[in-house]
This record gives C-alpha cells, sequence and structure tokens, in this order.
C-alpha cells in the first residue's frame, strides 16, 4: 500500500490529454463534406452575386410554385389512396392470391418515373397502339375526330408518379395495420361501427403517423423527379432550375429556385419527423400474429384480387411488357459499342459510388457506436444524412458551387505561383457526379450499416476489446463479418439508386459523358423511345433486385424492413 | 499486502445525469467481490469504468498501483489485461469455440496457443467442444465458454457483469459455486455485478451494496444480513419487516413487543420514535409467550413456513417457523423477539406527524 502511494507522489504528474480522435475527427469531416452542398445553396441564396429574385418573382416563379403544389398535391392524393387502401385489404381481407400481392404490390418501385412516363406515351400517344386500335374500331381518322386524353400533361404526370411511388405508403401502412392489435378494431366493432367506419374511425388514424411519412417520402421522391416533368413539359421548380441553369448560365438564379425548393424538403422532412415521432408512441411494437382476415362470400373476393392488380398491372406489368418488347424490337439499334460503353459508365460510377458510401457510413456508424453517448456524434450522422431529401438539381447546383470555387482557387493559385492554368479539376468531372451520388444515398447507407450494426450487442466489443483488440481491429474481425448482410443491403440500394439517378447526373456530368440514364433521358427527349427501351429495361431490372430483397422479406414474416425505415 | 484494484472517489455520470457519484473501495489480490444492487444504480458504469469504457468525472482507478483511469485519462480498454464476462455471454457467433477461446490469445502460436486453449476448456470441463460453434451451445456450457475466453489471457482482473442472470435458477446456482472454486483455485481476483442477492452471497467474500450511485455498505454477507447500516441495506438484502419503536434512556428501544437492548443510531435522542428491524428469523414461535399474532398470510417453502403475522396494533411481522408447525390463517400464534443484533433505524415517517398514540407495553 504505501509503496503504491509512494510510486505515485513521486512520479511527475503527467496529465495525460485524451489523444485526438481520429475517427471523430474522420466522421466530421466527412459529414461536413457531405453538408457541403447544402450549405452552399443557402450561402448562395443569401448572398447572390447578382439577385433575380425580383424578375422570378414576376415572371416565371409563381408558375412554377403553382404546378409543383399542383403535382404534390395530386401525387400526394394518388399515392395516400392506391397504398392506404391496398395495405388495408392485404393485411384485413381474405381473398385469391393475397399473399401473392403482398410482395406484387412492391415491384412498380422498381421503375423510375421517367421510365413509366415514356411506355405510357409511347402507349397512348396518337401513333401509339392504344389509339390505332381505337381509330380502326371507330374509323376515324384525325386527332379532332375524337377526344382522347393527353398522357403528356399535369394530370399524366401525377397517374404516372402515382404509380410508381404508392409503394412507400403501401409499405408503411401495411406494417402499420400490421402492427395494430385487432383488440382495437375488434373493440370499435363491438361498440356498434361498421367494418369501414371501424376502419376510418380507429385503424386509420392509428396508421396515420406512418402513412404521412410514406407520404413524404412519396413527395420527396416527386420533388426529385426531373425526366418526366420534363419530358410532359410541366414547369415545376426542378424545370425552372434546369432553364435558369442550363439555359440561361445563371447559377445565382438556379440557387434562388434551389433554395424554394428546400423550403419544401425542410415541410416534407418536418412532416416525416413528426410522423416518425409519432409512430413510437401509437404503435406499440408488438406484433399480432395470427390475424383473422375477413372472408368475402364466394366469388366476391375475386373483386379484391382485381382491386390490387390494378396498380400492380398498371404500375408494372405493362410497362414493363412494354419496355421489353420494345427492347427485343430495338435490340440491333440499341445495343452498340456505345450502349455497352455507357453501361459500363453506370456500372462504374454507382459501384464507386456504392462503395465510398458503404466506407463512409462504416467509419459515421462506427465512430457513433464508440462514442455512444455522444449528442455530437448523433448530429453527425444526421448532417451526413441530409442529402436523402435534397432533390437530385438542387443537389447538383449546391455541388457546383463549393467545386467550382476550389477549381478557381486552385487555379489562381497556380497561375501566380507556377504561371500555368490548372483549369477544372473537379467541376464537370466523373468526381462531382460521384459525389452527389454519395451525398445524396449516403443516408440509406448508414441507415442499413447502423440498423445492423445495433443488432450487435454491446458486450460484444467490451469483450474483444478486454481480449486485447484495438477499435479498429475489433470492426475488421468482429463487426464486419457480422453485419455483412447489412453491407451488402446498404451497396445494392446505393448502386440501384444511382444507376437510376437523373437530374444531378444530367447537370454534373462531363460533356459529352453518357450513363445509361442519361442516355434513355436524350433518346425519349427525341422522341426515340424504342431506342431508349433497352437501356431502360437495364435500370428496370438493377432497380429490381432491391425490391425482390425486400419483397422476399415481406413474404417470409410480417417484419418489413423499409428502405428508409431505419432512418 | 498492497491492493490490486484501488477505485478511489469515482463520479462517472450519462449526459447530464450523475450515475455514480464519489464510490471508493478497494480489493486485494485473490478477492472475490461483489456489487450488489437494484437495476439503475450505477453498479454495471463501475465495472465499465474499470475496464475502460466509461470516462470519469473526478477520482481515479488504479490498478497494480498504476493509475488506468482519471478524469483526464483512460488508459484504452485493449491495453488494461482484464477479463470481462457479460450477462448474453458475448461470445462471438462466427467463431468456432475454440477460436472464442482463443480470441484473447494473440502472442500465441501453434501448438502452445492449442495447449493453453484445451486446458482452458477443461477448466471449465468443456473438453471436447473445440470445434462447435457458439449457438449449438446451451446457456449454461456458453458462459462457460465465455469464462474460457476471458481468463485464457491470464487477466490481472476479472470482472463480470450479471454472469448468471440469463440462466434458469437452478444452474445458476451450481454454475456461481462452480465458477466461485474455479477463481479460487486460480488465485483470479474478480469483481462481479448483480442485482441478485443469491448471486452475491454464493459467490463472494465482500458484497457492496449499492444505491443510487453510492456505496451504501461494503461488508461480508453475514454482516450485511445482520448489521445493516441503513434503512435501504436492510430493505434490499433478506426479508424483514419493521416494528415501531421509542428510545428510552440509555440504549434501550421500548417496542411493543418488548425492551431491546442494542446501539441506538447516533441522532436519536430519547423520546425519538424509532424502526426496529426484525427478520423472519428473530420471530420465534412459543406458546407460551405473552405476545400473540394473527396469522394473515402463510406461504409454504419447503422446510418452513413464512408467515405474515399481525399484532394487535396493526404492524405486520413475518416469521420463519419449522414446517411442522402448521397453522391455520386466522390462527392467534404465540409468538416472541429472539434479536441477536439490534438495528434501529429513526422513523423519519413518525417524526412529522409526532405519533400520539405510545406503543403497549409488557
Amino acid at each position: 500500500m504505501p509503496e503504491t502511494g509512494a510510486k505515485q507522489n513521486t512520479a511527475p504528474i503527467r496529465t495525460v490529454r485524451m489523444r485526438v480522435d481520429l475517427w471523430q475527427v474522420g466522421s466530421f469531416l466527412f459529414a461536413a463534406l457531405a453538408a457541403l452542398p447544402v450549405l452552399a445553396i443557402i450561402w448562395l441564396a443569401l448572398f447572390p452575386e447578382e439577385n433575380i429574385w425580383p424578375h422570378l418573382i414576376s415572371t416565371s416563379l409563381p408558375g412554377y410554385l403553382k404546378s409543383t403544389l399542383i403535382l404534390m398535391l395530386g401525387v400526394g392524393v394518388s399515392v395516400f389512396l392506391t397504398g392506404v387502401s391496398t395495405a388495408w385489404l392485404v393485411t384485413h381481407y381474405e381473398f385469391p392470391l393475397r399473399r401473392e400481392f403482398e410482395w406484387l404490390l412492391l415491384l412498380p418501385l422498381a421503375i423510375p418515373a421517367y421510365v413509366i412516363a415514356y411506355m405510357y406515351t409511347d402507349l397512348l400517344e396518337f401513333a401509339g397502339p392504344v389509339q390505332q386500335l381505337l381509330r380502326s374500331i371507330f374509323g376515324w381518322e384525325l386527332a379532332r375526330d375524337y377526344w382522347f386524353p393527353n398522357i403528356r400533361s399535369m394530370g399524366g404526370g401525377i397517374l404516372m408518379m402515382g404509380l410508381v411511388l404508392y409503394p412507400y405508403v403501401y409499405m408503411l401502412a401495411r406494417a402499420a395495420f400490421l402492427e395494430q392489435s385487432p383488440n382495437q378494431f375488434e373493440a370499435s366493432r363491438l361498440l356498434g361501427h361498421s367494418q369501414f367506419k371501424s376502419f376510418l374511425k380507429v385503424s386509420l388514424p392509428i396508421a396515420r403517423p406512418a402513412i404521412v411519412v410514406g407520404v413524404a417520402l412519396a413527395l420527396m421522391e416527386t420533388l426529385n423527379d426531373f425526366g418526366t416533368i420534363d419530358f410532359f413539359a410541366i414547369q415545376t421548380l426542378t424545370a425552372g432550375l434546369y432553364d435558369v441553369w442550363l439555359g440561361m448560365g445563371n447559377l445565382g438564379g438556379a440557387a434562388q429556385i434551389a433554395t424554394t425548393m428546400l423550403t419544401f424538403v425542410v415541410l416534407l422532412l418536418s412532416l416525416e419527423y413528426f410522423g416518425r415521432r409519432r409512430q413510437r408512441f401509437y404503435q406499440s411494437g408488438q406484433r399480432f400474429k395470427a390475424k383473422t382476415r375477413m372472408r368475402l362470400p364466394g366469388h366476391h373476393a375475386w373483386w379484391l384480387t382485381l382491386f390490387c392488380a390494378v396498380p400492380v398491372v398498371a404500375g408494372f406489368v405493362i410497362p414493363v411488357g412494354l419496355l421489353v418488347s420494345l427492347a427485343i424490337d430495338y435490340f440491333d439499334e440499341s445495343w452498340t459499342p456505345q450502349f455497352r460503353l455507357y453501361a459500363f459508365n453506370s456500372l462504374l460510377l454507382s459501384s464507386s459510388a456504392a462503395l465510398i458510401a458503404i466506407l463512409i457510413a462504416l467509419l459515421i456508424s462506427y465512430t457513433r457506436r464508440l462514442n455512444r453517448h455522444s449528442r455530437t456524434m448523433l448530429v453527425v450522422s444526421r448532417v451526413a444524412s441530409l442529402g436523402y431529401a435534397v432533390p437530385g438539381a438542387v443537389l447538383a447546383i449546391g455541388v457546383i458551387v463549393p467545386f467550382a470555387a476550389w477549381d478557381n482557387w486552385v487555379d489562381s493559385l497556380a497561375r501566380q505561383w507556377f504561371g500555368f492554368s490548372t483549369g477544372l479539376l473537379l467541376s464537370g468531372t466523373v468526381f462531382a457526379v460521384v459525389f452527389a451520388y454519395v451525398v445524396r444515398f449516403l443516408a440509406v447507407s448508414i441507415g442499413s450499416i447502423e440498423s445492423s450494426l445495433s443488432k450487435v450487442s454491446d458486450s460484444m466489443d467490451m469483450a474483444a476489446r478486454t481480449l486485447g483488440y484495438p477499435a479498429h481491429k475489433v470492426l475488421t474481425r468482429f463487426h464486419l463479418p457480422l453485419i455483412k448482410g447489412g453491407i451488402l443491403t446498404a451497396g445494392m440500394v446505393v448502386f440501384v439508386d444511382s444507376m437510376k439517378e437523373l437530374p444531378a447526373t444530367l447537370i454534373l456530368r462531363p460533356f459529352n459523358f453518357e450513363t445509361l440514364a442519361t442516355y434513355v433521358y436524350q433518346f425519349a427527349s427525341d422522341e426515340m423511345i424504342g431506342e431508349s427501351a433497352l437501356g431502360a429495361l437495364f435500370i428496370v431490372l438493377a432497380g429490381l433486385v432491391p425490391v425482390i430483397f425486400l419483397s422476399r422479406t415481406i413474404s417470409r414474416s410480417n417484419v418489413v424492413q423499409t428502405r428508409r425505415e431505419t432512418l | 499486502m498492497s491492493n490490486l484494484l484501488e477505485v478511489r472517489n469515482i463520479t462517472c455520470q450519462f449526459e447530464k445525469t450523475r450515475v455514480v457519484e464519489d464510490v471508493s473501495f478497494d480489493l486485494s489480490e485473490g478477492t472475490l467481490a461483489c456489487l450488489l444492487g437494484p437495476s439503475g444504480c450505477g453498479k454495471t458504469t463501475i465495472l465499465r469504468a474499470i475496464a475502460g469504457f466509461h470516462p470519469l468525472i473526478s477520482g481515479e482507478i488504479c490498478l497494480d498501483g498504476e493509475r488506468i483511469s482519471s478524469p483526464d485519462y483512460i488508459l484504452k480498454p485493449e491495453l488494461r489485461q482484464l477479463g470481462m464476462v457479460f450477462q448474453d455471454h458475448a461470445l462471438f457467433p462466427h467463431l468456432s469455440v475454440f477460436d472464442n477461446v482463443a480470441a484473447g490469445l494473440q502472442d500465441f502460436r501453434g501448438k502452445a496457443k492449442k495447449a493453453l486453449v484445451h486446458s482452458m476448456l477443461e477448466r471449465v470441463r468443456l473438453n471436447g467442444k473445440e470445434s462447435r460453434f457458439p449457438h449449438e451451445l446451451s446457456g449454461g456450457q456458453q458462459q462457460r465458454i465465455a469464462l474460457a475466453r476471458a481468463l485464457a489471457p491470464r487477466p490481472r482482473l476479472l470482472l463480470m457483469d450479471e454472469p448468471f442472470s440469463n440462466l434458469d435458477v437452478e444452474l445458476r446456482e451450481t454454475l456461481g459455486v462452480e465458477v466461485r472454486d474455479l477463481l479460487r483455485d486460480s488465485g483470479t481476483t474478480c469483481l462481479l455485478v448483480t442485482h441478485d442477492q443469491q448471486d452475491a452471497f454464493t459467490f463472494s467474500d465482500k458484497v457492496g451494496v449499492m444505491n443510487d450511485g453510492h456505496i451504501e455498505q461494503w461488508d461480508n454477507a453475514y454482516t450485511l444480513y445482520h448489521e445493516p447500516v441503513s434503512r435501504f441495506v436492510a430493505d434490499f438484502i433478506g426479508q424483514g419487516a419493521f416494528l415501531k419503536g421509542r428510545v428510552r434512556e440509555g440504549d434501550i428501544v421500548e417496542t411493543e413487543l418488548a425492551m431491546l437492548h442494542g446501539k441506538v443510531p447516533p441522532g436519536c435522542k430519547p423520546g425519538c420514535p424509532v424502526k426496529v428491524l426484525v427478520r423472519p428469523d428473530d420471530v420465534v414461535h412459543n406458546d407460551a409467550s405473552a405476545f400473540s399474532a394473527r396469522i394473515v398470510s402463510r406461504n409454504f417453502r419447503g422446510s418452513s413456513y413464512l408467515y405474515t403475522l399481525e399484532l394487535d396494533s396493526g404492524t405486520q411481522l413475518l416469521s420463519m417457523v419449522h414446517s411442522h408447525h402448521d397453522h391455520a390463517l386466522g390462527e392467534q400464534l404465540g409468538i416472541e423477539l429472539e434479536l441477536d443484533h439490534l438495528v434501529v433505524f429513526p422513523d423519519e415517517s413518525a417524526r412529522d406527524e409526532q405519533i400520539s398514540q405510545t406503543p403497549h407495553q409488557a
């Protein structure tokens, strides 16, 4: 005892400050990089080089706002009605093929809105098979002989987006309905309410938070869309942003429109946030196992099958069928060395984005685990996830601004000191595109990795550390093997989403550089839908992979792990 | 003998809440000690602080005379040479039993490593299971593997966090004894954390009873049971009831059953209302006694009955009675007090009310 005491007293008092934590430094750095585009836009909007607000407000902005609002309202109502009704049917009724429809209803999620827009245009335009058929039946000849709705309109846009985005609502509403205790519903029935009234008075309000989240996610996608509204000539804010930037080359103006869009994003995010907060408190989390489903008498049950079949057929079977047949018809024209180059470009960019997103997500999630109770790390992880809500076009403007500033700075330095120009180092390179992909999809990757890490018990880390493994070895030796499933999911989703991404790619890609998505967009814009089909089919096939994974989870159990539920 | 582990006035907090406040204790080499307390009392935080997973706000922790934790310094957990065993066993599910036990033997190679793992498995009586995977083993076997894994690198100190809580009652007792004997044989110093007093008593030489971030009492089991220093310890350890009383002159406490002699807490002046701890084994069945109480409930324990008795005043007592004494509910039972240790606490509830009614006197 005295010995040790003496030792301590005589030893020089050496206060070893905790060393700089590389994990945290790295996490801060990457989170800051991920937040850079958003900050850049806000900064530009606040301190514009050239104020075009007055001009914008007096001319086009009201129109952009109006169409954006109408589109979002329309899509919101459409996804709500389709998603909630189908989710209600598959959870509360028994009908033929119900189990199959539980996952079939997810399939439209695999199709980008612009692809379905191209397909329906091809199908329903004047020269398309439907109108041809009508003309041959009724003997009409000219467009003015009869009335046929124009698919390339606001209504068409709402319909198209509603068809591919309703699965967000369906997925979350279904999970919420399954989580509800049947007792609540039965109590309502016993109190004398009809089946439908009980649904309106009890089940729907309890599921409301989940439904709100689903609708918010669908609307974020709506705001993100460029391909559809461009093709249908709907003048939304995104369209305006393109006009101002690509048409007029006015970066400040583009940033100001981008800020207006960010306001929408903030609204949607708060909607989603409050939805999720309420969700925790509305849903017991306890799942009822053997739910007794209502059975309609005799063949009446088939009406329900038919009802559920409508969105699947319209949102998946018809467009994919058409896509396949067009891809076959135009195969020789499409399968060119150039096409293969574009496919390779897509593959390269998407897999780089996936790899980088995984690495950053691992760094941030693991740092958060190492600093379990740190609020700072929670903020870091949230900040790094900001991008998922930012529309691609807005994000692209946010990438251009700091990249251009950096390029100019380096360039001027080089000229000043070495007498040569470095030109553009980052802007207009594939690096900028990959950067945008990573920022936009980092949230998905962090969500997936954090949720699988959270399933590994804390004591596993403590056991490994006390056995002599430093933090990084605990990650590589013990965590990686345990969370490889989550990593794979993260990578897959980022890969596929990057592959589909259109608006940011269009703005940021190097001159004459094409990916499958831009190639499809280019051909479709030139009214050559047939030639674009093969590329679109590739994108849809890639998009099917995560949806199939999701479906398998759904059909295997009732546990729904939605892509973004983990956020 | 010098102390292996010295915990000096440590304070820990979670966010803004202090979960451990000014806790101190020492462990000498070879001691099996235990922190016992209800959930949320801070005992696991102390364990985590010793292992280097939780920072200190104040105080210090020394191992073998070397300071390993202080508010501005934390020796990394992997450098502390401690072993740790967890409630959920925390075996690495993707590694075989052999690889799990060998996980801490990074400095060993080939034959030496093999021999060490085998001898460890032999000591926990699980030799032959080397190639199994954790999920193929029972809970008790998993915990023995976890123990073997923690002991294999010869840790300076073994920390165990509720190691038996996931096991069924019978197993936890036999495993508790087995682990204790194994640790004693190897001379391992161990600190165990549990909320279960049976675990604590089976296992340890010294028990620290914790409440709300403090250690209320650091003693052996016998003293904790018979001479608790606080109401909390008295309540938490064992069963018992409190008998109202009043301090008389000297060290005498007057209760409705008897005049009792013993140490009275220093703050209690004559006339001050107190509560006397009465354990079930302090209440002895005696038909010749002048006092009787009505049986209000009974609980058959096999070798004994635990009766809840009610005195005329309404006070309830517990009494442990040999199971041959089978009495019906409502029956009057003659009782007397046989207190070896008088444990008296000031009666906080009565202090304000100033009880008007004086206790019955014999």
